[in-house]
């Protein structure tokens, strides 16, 4: 089954005839993702690829496609509006995979999601993938991914990457990957995927990626220790990062004494999950419990 | 972002937020210059004498000098500008203070901590204050969190001037004082929010033995990601504060941040980069720098990585840690191959690929005829690159 996306998954690409846009967009239909329509003011009637209808608005590229996921790769300065926008359309599922967006625009963005049906993944992500129903949202390298039962949630686009490579190596496979992004206000956090996870019987256990920064991990872990039935791994970077600077993400920052690796370790051993020593072996560690 | 405190109080003054009265000099003249006209606009005998610097805990520095009368103000003049200042955030080599703000001295009846932050918990931005300012807002977070008023603010209401009002009463605050504490944080929240910071910190915000509530100090983080709908922040920015590469890095479109050991990063990713210098340390050395190419890097993006990377003169060995998805292990190969032929590279040079055409990308360096040792895996790679910066005997 997996979480979030599936066979039934029809995808609106906001931002589709922009260079980020336009590039993934190709992936994603090459790897049998059902993009249905794409999104850019003042250019419906066009299509993308000879294919996939663009719409000047996301209501009306949903009531003409029934499109169920919207996947943002608008600029950073109207990234938070086309959010706003699929979530006043009703769509259920926003992928928002755009770097660089304000975080007040963010904090404007979860006000006005709070209280509506619309989820967000990301921003700052490199978005959602479920292997078996070959349906790929965002910006990850598709074929390293292998069909199969883990579920890997995580704030890093490349460390994901590392940990499906990891696991299709050892021959274990996926039931979803979600980027939840690297930004300090976004969307789904940890707790919201695990208990996804915790739900869904395809999946038998969980590698969670976190950093510094934030208490994101330290909530994942009390969840964990009460609710979640399968084996969680995890690994955080950032151990060596300097305080008060931030580490590429606009998330990845220790201030004042908070949001250590050291702390989010300790958090996340206490509650019984393992943490890989290094990024080299996250997934011997998820293989090493089930 | 950060800026100056005499910057901040610049925009604390454009939003209608009291503070003393002051002058910022940039050189030793104009600092002397400051010192007198800030006593004859205030007519004070008590001048204060304050470094600029970004770096907090300048006061128990040694960096801020209150000064009875002028003369003792010029005199603090004369000790503070081009001293070495070290704080507990500038780290044992300090930094240089070349800027100065010389302000009025108030009568200061009581001393309060108020913050606005973004809190990353509830998603919104939140009030926090204290009615003991001075101190260190994280201690007293931790052992006396009773002590701290805490609002949460609905992005769209705004801040209602009720949320304002209880924090100024919670504070204790009563009459004239609670009104003008609410009026100036109604102020910050619309500098906050319009100014698209990241942080806006008063401590201490003060109540004088008149009656005025007044920002005494000021701190503003802006939000780098704000940056593109905010022309004006590259005229705040201080040259001196910044580590000229970590700048020059940042025009080339890459994310870097200098650090203090001798083997460099070259990474994709900020994840796998920060985990990078992680497992750096792992094995045994140190890391010289965090640098990220970009999630799909590029070969010219690796060869202007590397340039940077080499600026420092400690990186003894560079360590290339790249996972190739979308963007192949092969080109990414070649993008290594070039760079280091243009670069002369006279150190060592570790790189691991991994990803899509893995076999071809290693099998292009392996016959390269160039001095880099491959890696099987990340952690083969970290061990390579230490042990081959011990062995040179750095």
């Amino acid at each position: 089954m997996a979480i979030l996306v599936n066979e039934s998954t029809r995808v609106v690409v906001q931002g589709i005839t922009g260079d980020a846009g336009s590039f993934h967009t190709k992936q994603m239909l090459e790897y049998g993702t059902k993009v249905v329509a794409g999104v850019t003011p003042g250019r419906s009637g066009e299509t993308f690829e000879g294919k996939v209808p663009i719409f000047d608005t996301v209501r009306d590229a949903v009531q003409g496609t029934k499109a169920n996921v919207a996947c943002v790769f608008v600029p950073p300065a109207f990234a938070a509006d086309a959010i706003l926008e699929a979530a006043a359309a009703d769509v259920p599922l926003v992928v928002a995979i755009t770097e660089g967006i304000p975080t007040l625009d963010m904090v404007r963005v979860r006000a006005f999601l709070e209280g509506r049906d619309s989820r967000m993944v990301g921003p700052n992500c490199p978005g959602v993938i479920s292997p078996a129903a070959r349906c790929k949202i965002g910006i990850m390298p598709g074929h390293i991914h292998k069909p199969g039962h883990i579920g890997v949630v995580s704030r890093s686009g490349t460390l994901t990457y590392e940990a499906v490579w990891q696991l299709s190596e050892l021959g274990i496979g996926q039931s979803t990957c979600i980027g939840i992004g690297g930004d300090p206000v976004g969307g789904l956090d940890f707790v919201d995927v695990l208990s996804l996870f915790n739900a869904d019987p395809d999946t038998h256990g969980v590698i969670l990626i976190g950093e510094i920064g934030g208490a994101a991990e330290e909530r994942a872990a009390a969840w964990v220790q009460a609710h979640m039935k399968k084996p969680v791994a995890a690994f955080i970077a950032g151990r060596t990062a300097p305080p008060g600077k931030r580490m590429g993400h606009a998330g990845a920052i220790i201030s004042g004494g908070k949001g250590t690796a050291a702390d989010k370790i300790a958090a996340l051993e206490k509650a019984g999950i393992r943490v890989a020593p290094t990024p080299a072996e996250m997934g011997a560690t998820l293989a090493s419990m089930l | 972002m950060k800026i100056h405190e005499y910057q901040a109080k610049e925009l604390f003054r454009a939003y209608g937020i009291p503070v003393p009265i002051g002058r910022p000099a940039l050189s030793i003249e104009e600092a002397h210059r400051a010192v007198d006209e800030v006593a004859k606009e205030s007519k004070k005998d008590v001048l204060v004498v304050k470094a600029q610097i970004h770096a907090g805990g300048r006061g128990k520095g040694g960096g801020v000098k209150v000064c009875k009368g002028a003369p003792a103000a010029h005199e603090a003049v004369g000790q503070v500008f081009g001293m070495q200042l070290v704080t507990k955030q500038t780290g044992p080599e300090g930094q240089k203070v070349r800027r100065l703000l010389v302000e009025e001295g108030l009568d200061i009846a009581r001393e309060i901590y108020l913050a606005f932050v973004v809190d990353r918990d509830r998603r919104r931005l939140a009030i926090v204050a204290s009615a003991e300012g001075g101190t260190e807002i994280e201690e007293l977070a931790r052992e006396r969190p009773e002590a701290i008023v805490r609002e949460s603010v609905d992005p769209a209401l705004g801040l209602p001037a009720f949320q304002a009002r209880n924090v100024a009463f919670g504070l204790g605050l009563r009459k004239k004082e609670a009104l003008g504490a609410a009026r100036l944080i109604s102020s910050m929240y619309r500098l906050c929010t319009t100014e698209d910071c990241s942080l806006v910190e008063v401590n201490p915000l003060v109540v004088t033995k008149q009656g005025e509530v007044v920002a005494l100090d000021g701190k503003i983080n802006f939000d780098d990601n704000g940056d593109f709908r905010h022309p004006g922040w590259e005229a705040l920015r201080d040259p001196d504060e910044e580590d000229p590469t970590e700048r020059e890095a940042k025009a080339a479109g890459l994310s870097y941040v200098s650090l203090k050991g001798n083997i460099g990063c070259l990474v994709n990713g900020a994840g796998l980069a920060m985990s990078t210098m992680d497992i750096i340390k792992h094995c045994g050395g140190e890391p010289a720098n965090f640098l990220d190419v970009g999630g799909g890097a590029t070969g010219k993006a690796v060869t202007t990585a590397m340039s940077i990377i080499l600026r420092d003169p400690d990186v003894k060995g560079i360590f290339v840690n790249i996972f190739g998805g979308i963007m192949k292990c092969d080109v990414i190969a070649e993008g290594v191959m070039a760079a280091t032929r243009e670069l002369g590279l006279k150190v060592p040079l570790v790189v691991r690929l991994q990803g899509t055409n893995v076999e071809k990308g290693r099998s292009m360096l392996a016959q390269s005829g160039l001095q880099i040792a491959p890696a099987d895996s990340m952690l083969d790679g970290a061990r390579k690159i230490v042990e081959l910066v011990h062995r040179k005997g750095n």
